[in-house]
């Protein structure tokens, strides 16, 4: 099966790209066009129904401010801790990295159930006593924002730590070494070689906040214009036979996703992150 | 370009680096780690642990009953095999999309490049919904998987789509394609070279890929809620069997499922770095 290089293209080479184009065709690119033929079926009539309906509209209005809640705290928490995890030598280190990948296979309704034993308001473990100094955190947005970190924690991390091991201190020992302090070496030095690969996790993160739905569905409690996400409306819409705003409200979630991972491919330069 | 492997793979490059210099911690990086620490633990670590708490606090018995309850039991059935067969569709059908996007030049590879990242992008309700419109009642095929167990397969493939191209392409990529050319001088078949070269080589990277994409596919929720119709005893999966009973409100059943979805996504793991280990010192 081995087609060497340079070597002439033989049945086999076609063979194996003619079986893939029409696995990916049949299973992916077929299914998302005909989402977005459904979408505009009747012109721009579903996406106007949709985005004049308040209980879609309040929605992707929920997504987004979670989505920014949640990707900014991993982005923060991303950042320190691949720093912390590539840098410094502490007891545990190893057992902490490995941990890091936990919620990537970890059930989104298992995330839920675990955040609801934890933040639940009436017999969860911490629930009672946040709930006593006024935070609800289970049914109401923080809870959201926390299953949402929770489920797209890791990526951030990953993408950072190969390059930050690739890059190495000489530069950030140099700057310190000229009379740099901490702050200033991370801004000018660290920051800008790692740029690349942060953009990317961020986006990675984006895509998978906006998208959540397993675990925000049982922590959120999904009640509409208050705690329902946009997912949670595609679902809903689905079952009520508005089939029209559900293909409207998922092209919506889709373009986000897939435009922010195109537009990042695109502008990502190839040399600079293939850190490992 | 996309998804490289960093963003999958449980990292094998970067454990391996994992150890060796690193400055000892100063007080604000001490103060930083504590920090993050604290947060991981209050949004990860005590939640887990709660869930398999709860799920032997009552004593084995609950655990047991659970287990024992037809309904869950077909639901643990289902989604194990399941996830079992995608993983082995994804095994060979994944190295072979990787191979061709690495070797193979071709108008519109660059496109194929964004369509394996499209099912990990997409919201997963999402998901269901574009496998809906084409394998569902509506199908312009005439296939119609709704409802059936087929349609558990079909959410499972497509969201595991990318976890084996992704790991097994930068492997393919930096594989030094001298040694094939050696091994075919010196007189080996092509399929030599692939079972004593090139299998050897990638088998940590298929394993990395096949371990995510059956820890995946065993905990996959949100694109089967549409597609499959969620019957119990015929297409009810393990977590929606979970989201059941916390509806009920019967949380130690609930995590009792849980654990041990937890528990056969690790053994999977454990199992498939034990074949890789294998694999790669036969060859």
């Amino acid at each position: 099966m081995a087609s060497r290089l340079r070597q002439p293209r033989t049945a086999g080479t076609y063979g194996r790209r003619l079986l893939v184009v029409a696995y990916l065709f049949l299973l992916v690119i077929w299914p998302v066009a005909l989402v977005v033929q459904k979408t505009f079926e009747g012109g721009l009539d579903n996406l106007q129904t949709a985005l004049s309906d308040p209980v879609v509209t309040d929605a992707l209005q929920l997504t987004v401010v979670v989505a920014l809640w949640a990707v900014a705290i991993n982005t923060v928490f991303g950042v320190g801790i691949s720093l912390l995890l590539v840098r410094y030598d502490f007891p545990g280190r190893g057992v902490l990295s490995a941990l890091i990948d936990l919620p990537l296979s970890v059930s989104p309704v298992v995330v839920g159930l675990a955040l609801l034993l934890a933040y639940g308001g009436t017999n969860g473990t911490f629930g009672p006593a946040l709930q006593d100094v006024g935070l609800q955190v289970a049914f109401a947005t923080p809870g959201i924002v926390m299953a949402t970190a929770f489920v797209s924690l890791p990526l951030v991390i990953r993408e950072i730590v190969p390059v930050l091991h690739e890059i190495g201190t000489e530069q950030e020992q140099a700057a310190t070494s000229l009379g740099a302090g901490p702050w200033q070496t991370f801004w000018r030095i660290t920051l800008p070689s790692i740029k690349w690969a942060l953009v990317y996790g961020v986006v990675l993160s984006l895509a998978r906040a906006l998208g959540e739905f397993g675990a925000v569905k049982i922590v959120s409690g999904n009640v509409a214009q208050q705690t329902q996400t946009a997912t949670l409306v595609v679902e809903q819409k689905y079952q009520d036979f508005e089939q029209g705003s559900a293909y409207a409200t998922s092209f919506l979630l889709a373009l986000i996703a897939v435009a922010a991972l195109v537009v990042v491919t695109i502008l990502r330069p190839k040399d600079d992150t293939d850190g490992d | 370009m996309t998804v490289d492997s960093s963003s999958l793979a449980p990292g094998t490059a970067r454990r391996r680096r994992a150890r060796g210099t690193g400055a000892p911690l100063t007080r604000s990086s001490g103060i930083g780690l504590g920090i993050a620490l604290t947060w991981f633990s209050l949004l990860v670590l005590i939640p887990l642990c709660l869930v398999v708490i709860q799920s032997v606090d009552g004593g084995w018995t609950t655990f047991r009953e659970t287990l024992t309850n037809p309904q869950t039991a077909a639901a643990l059935r289902l989604t194990v095999t399941q996830a079992l067969i995608v993983t082995v569709i994804n095994v060979v059908m994944g190295t072979l999309i990787a191979w061709v996007l690495v070797r193979d030049e071709f108008w519109g590879k660059r496109l194929l490049e964004v369509v394996i990242d499209i099912p990990f992008a997409l919201p997963t309700i999402v998901a269901g919904l574009v496998l809906l419109s084409l394998y569902g009642p509506d199908s312009p095929l005439g296939v119609n998987v709704a409802n059936t167990e087929r349609s558990v397969f079909l959410a499972l493939l497509f969201v595991t789509l990318p976890f084996v191209v992704r790991t097994v392409q930068p492997v393919l990529m930096e594989l030094d394609r001298d040694v094939e050319e050696a091994a075919a001088s010196l007189g080996a078949s092509r399929f030599t070279t692939l079972r004593r070269i090139i299998l050897p080589s990638l088998a940590p990277a298929i394993t990395a890929g096949a371990a995510l994409s059956f820890a995946r596919g065993i905990s996959e929720y949100g694109s089967l809620v549409l597609l499959s119709g969620n019957l119990p005893l015929k297409t009810e999966v393990a977590s929606v069997r979970i989201l059941t009973y916390i509806e009920n409100g019967n949380e130690a059943a609930a995590a009792s499922v849980a654990t041990i979805l937890l528990l056969v996504a690790l053994a999977a793991i454990v199992l498939l770095q034990v074949v890789s280990k294998w694999v790669a010192r036969r060859g």
